[in-house]
């Protein structure tokens, strides 16, 4: 007779063609999100490394990282096509005595990006502190004090319909409550705008910050705001309430109990997370554009008279240069050296700030374990 | 059981035996009614703890035991919906619940050991020395004088003084619940709240913690929590039964376990429901 029929052979259905198709549906996505992520990478990588690097020693292009930007000249001499900055070129005229020497000009095509470089950081670092400080601050209100009522679920939706205000419209806002509104302390009364005086022959003028570090700090900060809070609302939940109860239970008051037994653990968590998402609005034009960032700017942040003039000065911030660089000025084979040169040394900035986070994570959660 | 039971059922008595009545109450319940929400967690509960005693509240869970002893320290003030209806909580004779009565300075007075042993993650020096610390004590040698009290205390002394600066963590199941009982004590209360204080503990550590227990009861006042009757019997000199947020039955320990009042109690401890 014939041998018994396999129980277990394929049947033809329609479901297992449907998971065929399933299976390379969600596989070809996750490869298609893979290919733009190599892209990108790839381009900005494989462009912006000409420029940052070179192959001579010491290998990296150290005017492009330590030189403020500079118009670039084009020109023929002695039947030589020859390149040049602006100080070289000025300082190559007077040499030959050329005073007349016709040129083809391009803004921002030589020299480097120091002064973005040095913008971005300030900007990060000081929106940093203030979303850290405000976010952590109200995570803890949220978390530990707060009883739980209409008032805190409407905080919590106003917290996350912030998440979702475009980065344009927090830029406006910026302009409107930062760079025209905020108060100055003076000494003389302004009369273009609101005025209360505080005494001592001092007013508080509410003629704004103007465009300046401070409102972009603080522009910045709201945005990193809803990430901020939310991440710590996470690390503070995930601590055992265990620890909460014990302390209480010694007769530590509310605060002695979250500084001592929760804060410490749930640190390393907010930290990390509240990073990331300040470098990701840290790499935000728009926020910027209207409320601390210049297009071009001769003095460094640090030349300023007295040390509080540094907080209400504009900076240059490589987000906003890239944007400058690659749609404000004419486009031409001298302006991509910039371009590429200053997102790559972007990105390198944003992964560096991440993986400090990552590694700042790893450290401190072995020194807290429970 | 249906309500008319519950109505010709007679109230348990406040006191755990006429004998004792005499003995100073440490812990005065009076008429208490409390609740979570809406749900209602104790029905008029009167209760009289004396001091220097050890005293188990038993029953099922969800009865309103851990509640009551939660209401001791004022715990439950962490819990945005729980709330006091009638009825008074009195401790040292004050009224713990009144205006003038800081919740930390009771709570000082009142430590509590938890279900789920949660020694800090600090090294064991400094799980004991929290509580003095958070009061502002530095100085050292009064730190370290504390720590080796308590931890004798504990009974733990000889198991961890020679890894005092080592993680609190580190310590065995038993060890760190016996950790947070000498914890507990570093800050010298009158009253130690257990809140099933043994339910993850292996038998051995269990035993230990028990032994421990009855060497307490001489400075301090012992409530504790079980869900293990034959702790309850070993370690406690009176017993409380609670059933569906009321007491129940409560009377010296021997007369709980070998002839009980009621018929409730009786299902309960012979393990015909709960």
């Amino acid at each position: 007779m014939h041998a018994p029929a396999n129980p277990f052979a394929g049947q033809k259905s329609s479901s297992r063609s449907i998971e065929r198709v399933a299976f390379g549906v969600c596989r070809s996505a996750t490869y298609f999100i893979l290919l733009c992520a190599a892209c990108i990478f790839g381009t900005i990588l494989f462009k912006g490394a000409g420029t940052v690097f070179q192959t001579t020693a010491p290998f990296i292009n150290v005017p492009f990282l330590t030189q403020a930007p500079e118009t670039l000249f084009v020109f023929e001499h002695e039947g030589v096509k020859m390149k040049m900055g602006d100080k070289e070129f000025r300082r190559f005229k007077e040499e030959k005595g050329l005073p007349d020497i016709a040129a083809e000009s391009y803004v921002y095509s030589s020299g480097g990006i120091f002064p973005c470089i040095v913008g971005t950081v300030l900007l990060v670092v000081g929106s940093m502190f203030i979303a850290l400080f405000i976010g952590i601050s109200s995570a803890i209100y949220l978390n530990e004090y707060s009883t739980h009522g209409r008032f805190v679920t409407f905080i919590r939706l106003a917290i996350l319909n912030l998440a979702g205000v475009p980065s344009i419209v927090f830029g406006l806002f910026g302009v409107g409550l930062f760079v025209a509104f905020m108060p100055l302390l003076q000494n003389f009364d302004n009369p273009a705008a609101p005025t209360l005086p505080v005494g001592f022959g001092h007013y508080l003028n509410f003629s704004g910050w103007n465009v300046c570090l401070l409102s972009g700090w603080f522009t910045l900060a709201f945005m990193a705001l809803p990430v901020v809070i939310t991440a710590s609302e996470e690390s503070l939940k995930a601590v055992p309430m265990g620890f909460r109860e014990g302390s209480l239970a010694l007769g530590a008051t509310k605060w002695q109990s979250i500084r001592t037994n929760v804060l410490p653990y749930a640190l390393p968590g907010m930290l990390t997370s509240s990073i990331l998402g300040i470098a990701r609005v840290a790499g935000e034009t728009a926020p910027i554009m209207f409320t601390a960032a210049y297009v071009v700017r001769d003095k460094m942040p640090w030349d300023v008279e007295r040390p509080l003039d540094m907080l209400f000065q504009g900076v240059m911030a490589l987000p906003y240069h890239i944007y400058v660089v690659s749609s404000k000025i004419p486009q031409n084979e001298y302006t991509e050296r910039v371009q590429y040169g200053a997102a790559f040394v972007f990105l390198v900035i944003v992964m560096g700030i991440a993986l400090t986070s990552i590694l700042l994570r790893i450290k401190m959660r072995a020194r807290y374990r429970w | 059981m249906n309500p008319t039971d519950t109505k010709t059922m007679q109230s348990a008595t406040a006191d755990p035996d006429s004998a004792d009545a005499a003995a100073p109450a440490m812990i005065e319940v009076e008429n208490l009614d409390f609740f979570y929400g809406q749900a209602q967690a104790l029905h008029d509960v009167s209760i009289r703890i004396p001091a220097n005693k050890v005293t188990a509240f038993i029953g099922p869970s969800g009865c309103g035991k851990s509640t009551l002893l939660r209401c001791f320290n004022r715990m439950n003030d962490l819990i945005d919906v729980a709330r006091i209806d009638a009825g008074r909580i009195k401790i040292h004779g004050v009224d713990i619940h009144h205006a003038d009565v800081d919740v930390i300075a009771l709570r000082r007075q009142v430590g509590m050991v938890f279900q789920k042993s949660n020694p800090f993650p600090k090294s064991i020096y400094e799980n004991i020395t929290y509580g003095l610390q958070i009061q502002g004590v530095k100085d050292r040698k009064q730190l370290d004088e504390v720590v080796e009290k308590s931890l004798r205390g504990a009974a733990l002394w000889d198991e961890v003084k020679d890894r005092l600066h080592t993680s609190g963590l580190g310590l065995s199941g038993g060890q760190q619940q016996r950790l947070c009982i000498a914890r507990a004590i570093a800050v010298e209360p009158s009253i130690i709240l257990m809140d099933e204080p043994c339910s993850a503990l292996d038998p051995i550590a269990t035993s230990k913690v028990e032994e421990l227990i009855q060497q307490l009861k001489t400075k301090y006042t012992i409530v504790i929590v079980t869900h293990n009757m034959q702790q309850a019997g070993r370690c406690s000199d009176q017993t409380a039964f609670f059933y569906l947020g009321k007491l129940i039955e409560y009377s010296k320990t021997e007369k709980i376990f070998t002839n009980p009042a009621q018929k409730q109690t009786e299902d309960y401890i012979t393990g015909r429901f709960g």
